[in-house]
């Protein structure tokens, strides 16, 4: 039995569009395909490293949703694949990173895959050094409050990354002079191979939040609209000068932690099925259909999908290497080193 | 005391003919007089470090400050290493023109992921589409009674690091025009003062001061014998030469005052013409730099030497406490002037 109600629909009242629906559904989708289809180009000797962020596609894709591109500064982690295409990047970018081509428009090819970087939409390249991204996205925070913007800093880390004390002297510094940044923590149960519970001593990150004053919020990994709310809430508030908040997201890779890594020396096959029961993508797609969207044109996206993939990695695959020439650019600027003397 | 006038030293960068007002600072005066020009000129340069604000620093660096540009410009940081150097890292990282203090070099270990792996990288890292002009203000030294963590000469490690540049002044004024130079300068510099060298005075050019990273300047010319140092050893290394000119013996000082970029052509001239290269420093001899200065005077002005070049450095042993144990792990000026003397008899 249908039943009728006035309720609006749940994107409705958080301020968006069915399009936005969409939007979050495909970029979701593109995530989890490029991240199966890497995979394989690793099994395939075709990559020779990669990290995928299946199983995060809702915590990246509705966390960045809240993002203005090119306005708010946002400094990502390894696995942000779903931010970066959120924020614009394509699959071709990220086969171009992973191929490490000289057009690769994270680092032409000098840094490693998945750190994200973009002059226009305020990405600042990662780090594979866990949770130095946090101190730098305060300073971040400090000078939009320093020039008076309105803008907020989104930074992303894993669970792993609130362990070390860049995590700590970070959310101090910021909470102590109200920024305007959110950490992002993708609580994916695991950091590597050490579950949370080695980790630390209270069940959720976010109740770290209650030592620096500031919110902590939790929010569902398996579905992008509660991510989108809960970032939405902490982004309000870091707009309104109120200062930062830690938003947790709880989700599951489905991956290893890289393609050098072994899961199954750790984790159970259990514990990924509980998690792919109530998958992300899934539940977009469920959601689209449910709000009236036809399933022939959410095939016809994945199909798209799909090809624009293939076609990204013939694209990336002949895209030219960088030149050994080149080696030494982009050590120090090229103006202000004397003549006769070099750095 | 009314300024005087002098013609500008041969360091000076103001064009050949310049003549610059001067006025008598300590080094520890001129630094600071360097951050207010530069904070006076450029909005975008802040300050960040412990006990910065209303203490002025543990050496006074930025007295007055917190008054002059408020607490946004000038921000105390709690105690927090890798945060304070991580925050300013990611100010760069927008534009600014952070200048970070670390308040003993020796902390420097706390914060070095942000600055070797972060700061020195990221232009590269970004493949030449971001910059970090950030400088880190720090002091490094023995001489002053405080022991292993609060002595060390650590400038070695930050040569060896692609990305930074290292910048150690032996005067008031190269410390004034030096500083005004890091901070304008768009890559991370490490910037070392000295405990000992912040109540030295010296003539200091008022108003815009600027002294270029990678040149070496000749505080005394000589033809016997070339002493190339930095820092605290510069003044020592000028004391050694008056006194080895007593004994006959004409002593050329180099200060490089800038080991990354490093001024290879000034150090190879001087030597090409003393035929003799002693290099001075207080950081340990294992591993420090004076052996990439022996090297590279090795490598290109061998057939030029009438001696292999020679280190005087550090004793491979922490910093003591007690005063007649430090005195006897860095030069002295007596330590010198022997040096010298072998390598001219030699």
């Amino acid at each position: 039995m249908a039943i009728k109600t006035d309720q609006k629909p749940r994107h409705t009242a958080l301020g968006l569009t069915l399009d936005d629906a969409k939007g979050m559904y495909r970029a979701m989708l593109l995530t989890r395909m490029l991240g199966e289809r890497m995979m394989q180009m690793n099994r395939m000797g075709r990559a020779a490293f990669v990290g995928v962020a299946d199983g995060h596609e809702a915590a990246e894709v509705g966390s960045a949703w809240v993002i203005t591109r090119g306005h708010d500064w946002v400094h990502p982690y390894y696995r942000d694949v779903g931010v970066a295409l959120v924020l614009g990047q394509t699959a071709k970018d990220q086969f171009l990173g992973v191929f490490a081509k000289a057009t690769d428009p994270n680092s032409g090819g000098r840094q490693v895959v998945n750190q994200f970087s973009s002059p226009e939409a305020n990405i600042v390249t990662g780090s594979v050094c866990i949770a130095t991204q946090f101190p730098q996205a305060a300073g971040i925070a400090l000078a939009i409050k320093i020039r008076k913007e309105d803008r907020v800093v989104f930074t992303y880390g894993g669970d792993g990354s609130t362990s070390p004390g860049d995590f700590h002297e970070a959310v101090n510094f910021a909470a102590i002079h109200k920024l305007p940044v959110i950490f992002v923590i993708e609580n994916n149960l695991f950091a590597i191979s050490t579950p949370t519970s080695k980790q630390m001593s209270v069940p959720n990150v976010a109740d770290r939040a209650a030592g620096y004053g500031i919110p902590g919020l939790i929010a569902d990994g398996t579905d992008v609209l509660d991510v989108y709310a809960k970032t939405k809430e902490a982004a309000d508030r870091a707009r309104r000068g109120e200062g930062p908040s830690i938003v947790e997201v709880k989700c599951y890779r489905y991956q290893p932690h890289s393609s050098d890594d072994d899961d199954s020396r750790y984790r159970s096959k259990d514990l990924l099925k509980e998690w792919q029961a109530k998958d992300p993508v899934d539940k977009g797609r469920d959601y689209l259909l449910s709000e009236g969207v036809p399933q022939p044109e959410l095939e016809a996206m994945r199909a798209e999908i799909a090809a624009e993939i293939e076609r990204s990695i013939d694209e990336a695959e002949s895209a030219p290497d960088p030149r050994a020439e080149d080696l030494l650019e982009h050590v120090y600027a090229k103006e202000g080193i004397p003549g006769g003397t070099r750095a | 005391m009314p300024p005087t006038r002098v013609p500008s030293s041969p360091a000076a960068v103001l064009g050949p003919a310049a003549v610059q007002e001067t006025r008598e600072m300590f080094y520890a005066e001129a630094l600071n007089d360097a951050l207010r020009l530069e904070m006076q000129r450029d909005p975008r340069v802040i300050v960040l470090g412990e006990d910065i604000a209303e203490h002025g620093g543990a050496f006074q660096v930025t007295a007055g400050l917190l008054a002059e540009f408020g607490p946004d410009r000038i921000r105390q940081t709690p105690i927090s290493e890798i945060g304070l150097v991580g925050t300013a890292v990611g100010a760069a990282l927008t534009g600014l023109r952070p200048v970070a203090e670390l308040m003993y070099i020796d902390f420097s270990g706390l914060a070095i992921d942000q600055i070797v792996n972060q700061a020195a990288q990221n232009r590269f890292m970004f493949g030449g589409q971001a910059r970090v002009p950030l400088v880190v203000r720090t002091q490094g030294g023995s001489g002053r009674g405080n022991a292993a963590q609060h002595s060390k000469s650590l400038e070695a490690w930050f040569t060896h690091v692609a990305g930074l540049k290292v910048v150690m002044p032996s005067t008031p004024a190269d410390a004034k025009g030096l500083l005004a130079a890091a901070i304008r300068d768009d890559d991370p510099v490490m910037f070392i003062e000295h405990k000992l060298l912040y109540r030295t005075k010296g003539a200091v050019p008022t108003g815009e001061h600027l002294v270029p990273l990678g040149r070496a300047d000749v505080k005394r010319e000589g033809t016997d014998v070339t002493i190339v140092t930095w820092s605290r050893d510069v003044l020592l290394s000028l004391e050694a030469a008056a006194k080895l000119a007593d004994l006959g013996i004409a002593a050329e000082v180099v200060d490089v005052r800038s080991l990354v970029p490093l001024d290879k052509e000034k150090i190879l001239s001087s030597v090409r013409k003393t035929r003799r290269c002693l290099v001075v420093h207080e950081a340990i001899k294992r591993g420090g730099y004076g052996a990439e200065i022996a090297a590279i005077v090795a490598e290109e002005a061998f057939d030029d030497l009438d001696a292999p070049p020679r280190r005087l450095a550090g004793v491979d042993t922490p910093i003591p406490y007690a005063q007649p144990l430090e005195l006897g792990v860095v030069p002295q000026v007596a330590d010198i002037v022997k040096a010298a003397r072998e390598l001219v008899a030699g």
